[in-house]
């Protein structure tokens, strides 16, 4: 009973470390975004407009997306399978961004549009996905109704602190020692290698508990 | 009793006057917290300053005097009409980055046949501009409330061109990042007519020093530095065919051409000496004072204003 409480714990701890990292990305990527838009849409205030309000829209349809697929057979390998996905649905950023942002600068005048259509573009479904990992942890963390609030603070606590400091972070230091895209990349390979690692993990662990109970079962 | 009243009351204003006068010498008669930044108009005896931010002098952006707005008060503004030495008859002028509109109305004086377009991304600071340093617009002269970088960008793909460009454009801390990428020189590079040329307005110190030269090197090849003794202002003059390889040489042509000779008189008469901007010209092809390993700049790699805050 011990291990399996101790167990329990470290997953916990897991799953919220997990929170952080979705926190960090989000903001990481949202700062370059600036960045990223900047040599076709310029650094007008309106700039930053588009890509907050892309950024909020797109949180808000993952936090509803993420609780909706928490719903049925909730399990850490398929919240490993969201990072995986949200690293690959990054990786565009890096691909297509120029050509993407070519056309769109050509097809509209009005730099508020045009930056609005290129952030949605580039940063809508990628940022949908990592929202969804919101919702979802805090079902894999709920065990009782009673906990719930004190689960979801903590949640909050942890994914916002993430994201200040992947603000934080890039915006010091991180654009001073890198390009953007190996920037994007290596956040694109940390959610992916963290996705895999997720799903890896929780196949050992019922594994482990597959062991566990037959070997109770032989014992009684 | 009551005259000591009045004697009091009157000392009280005495030193009230005192106080009121002191602020009369720099008075801040216009002041406004635009989208970008706070902006100052502040009018210091006959000299009238455009100011972002903060009150102190390291901030000044544009000045005029009011009873001779042709002077120019800025080195700087000095230092950029050095391009007319080597480009003494462009037709059509580029300035990004309005201040006080003073280098437009400058040179429309100087060259009144040329058309202007100046790009201010910044609606406040083109009417201040207007109702303040009495910038000058008609047919030939047009302000485009645009970022600079899509300005041009589009202006590209219209397929205009301009032979002289001015980037004169800052932010809070310095110039904007994007404004200072290989990628937007190219750009920039490609807006310019055969003959064109570039100054660009810099100051930067510590690394990005090396970065900003490096990067202009890198898609003008070598390039002019005006710079002056007595500040930190270093202007880049970039021709898009290159630099002439002998500059002595080409100074005494372009000293005996008769436009020139013109030209440095009605300098004269606005404050440049023609004489000491040639003395501060320098080319890169043989006064390169950074480190060939300096890297360059990219919409990729843009560090720009964190690298002038690093002082290692």
């Amino acid at each position: 009973m011990q291990t399996s409480n101790k167990l329990i714990n470290f997953s916990h701890i897991y799953i919220y470390f997990l929170a952080f990292t979705s926190g960090f990305s989000i903001m990481c990527i949202e700062l370059l975004a600036g960045r990223i838009l900047a040599p076709f849409f310029g650094s007008s205030v309106h700039i930053w407009g588009s890509i907050i309000t892309v950024f909020m829209l797109s949180l808000s349809f993952g936090y509803l997306l993420g609780g909706k697929f928490s719903i049925h057979s909730a399990s850490l390998t398929r919240y490993g399978l969201i990072f995986i996905v949200a690293g690959v649905t990054l990786l565009p950023i890096v691909t297509s961004s120029t050509w993407l942002m070519e056309g769109i600068f050509l097809a509209i005048e009005d730099s508020r549009y045009g930056s609005l259509l290129a952030s949605t573009a580039l940063f809508f479904i990628p940022t949908v996905i990592l929202g969804m990992l919101s919702p979802y942890s805090v079902r894999l963390l709920v065990k009782n109704s009673n906990e719930s609030g004190q689960v979801a603070g903590k949640l909050y606590f942890v994914s916002t602190l993430g994201s200040a400091i992947g603000t934080i972070i890039t915006s010091f230091y991180l654009v001073m020692w890198f390009d953007i895209n190996t920037i994007v990349v290596s956040v694109s390979l940390v959610l992916s290698i963290l996705g895999i690692v997720t799903i890896v993990l929780s196949k050992a662990n019922t594994s482990f508990y597959k062991a566990k109970a037959q070997r109770d079962i032989s014992h009684v | 009793m009551y005259n000591s009243i009045v004697k009091f009351s009157l000392s009280i204003f005495f030193l009230l006057g005192v106080f009121i006068t002191n602020d009369i010498l720099a008075e801040v008669i216009h002041s406004e917290r635009s989208l970008y930044r706070n902006i100052l108009v502040e009018d210091k005896g006959d000299l009238r300053c455009l100011k972002f931010n903060v009150k102190s002098n390291k901030t000044r952006q544009s000045c005029f005097l009011k009873s001779q707005p042709q002077q120019l008060v800025f080195n700087y503004t000095k230092q950029l009409l050095t391009a007319l030495l080597v480009n003494p008859e462009p037709k059509r002028i580029l300035i990004i980055g309005l201040g006080g509109g003073t280098m437009s109305n400058t040179l429309h004086q100087l060259l009144p046949d040329s058309y202007i377009d100046n790009v201010e991304i910044d609606q406040s600071v083109i009417n201040v501009a207007r109702q303040y340093f009495g910038f000058l617009e008609n047919d030939k002269i047009k302000t485009y409330s645009q970022d600079g970088r899509v300005f041009v960008k589009r202006a590209v793909l219209k397929k205009q061109a301009y032979d002289w460009i001015i980037l004169d454009a800052f932010n809070g801390d310095y110039i904007p990042e994007h404004l200072m990428t290989t990628e937007f020189l190219e750009e920039i590079k490609s807006l310019l007519s055969a003959q064109g040329i570039l100054t660009a307005n810099t100051f930067s110190s510590s690394k990005l020093y090396g970065y900003e030269s490096a990067t202009y090197k890198a898609v003008f090849g070598d390039f002019y530095q005006v710079s002056n003794p007595d500040s930190s202002n270093r202007i880049i003059l970039a021709r898009n065919n290159g630099l002439v390889e002998n500059l002595n040489e080409a100074q005494s042509t372009v000293k005996h051409s008769e436009n020139i000779t013109k030209l440095a008189a009605e300098l004269l008469t606005i404050g440049v000496d023609v004489k000491k901007l040639y003395q501060n010209m320098k080319s890169t092809a043989n006064h390169q004072n950074w480190s060939d390993d300096s890297p360059v700049l990219t919409d990729q790699f843009a560090p720009a204003n964190l690298l002038n805050i690093d002082t290692d």
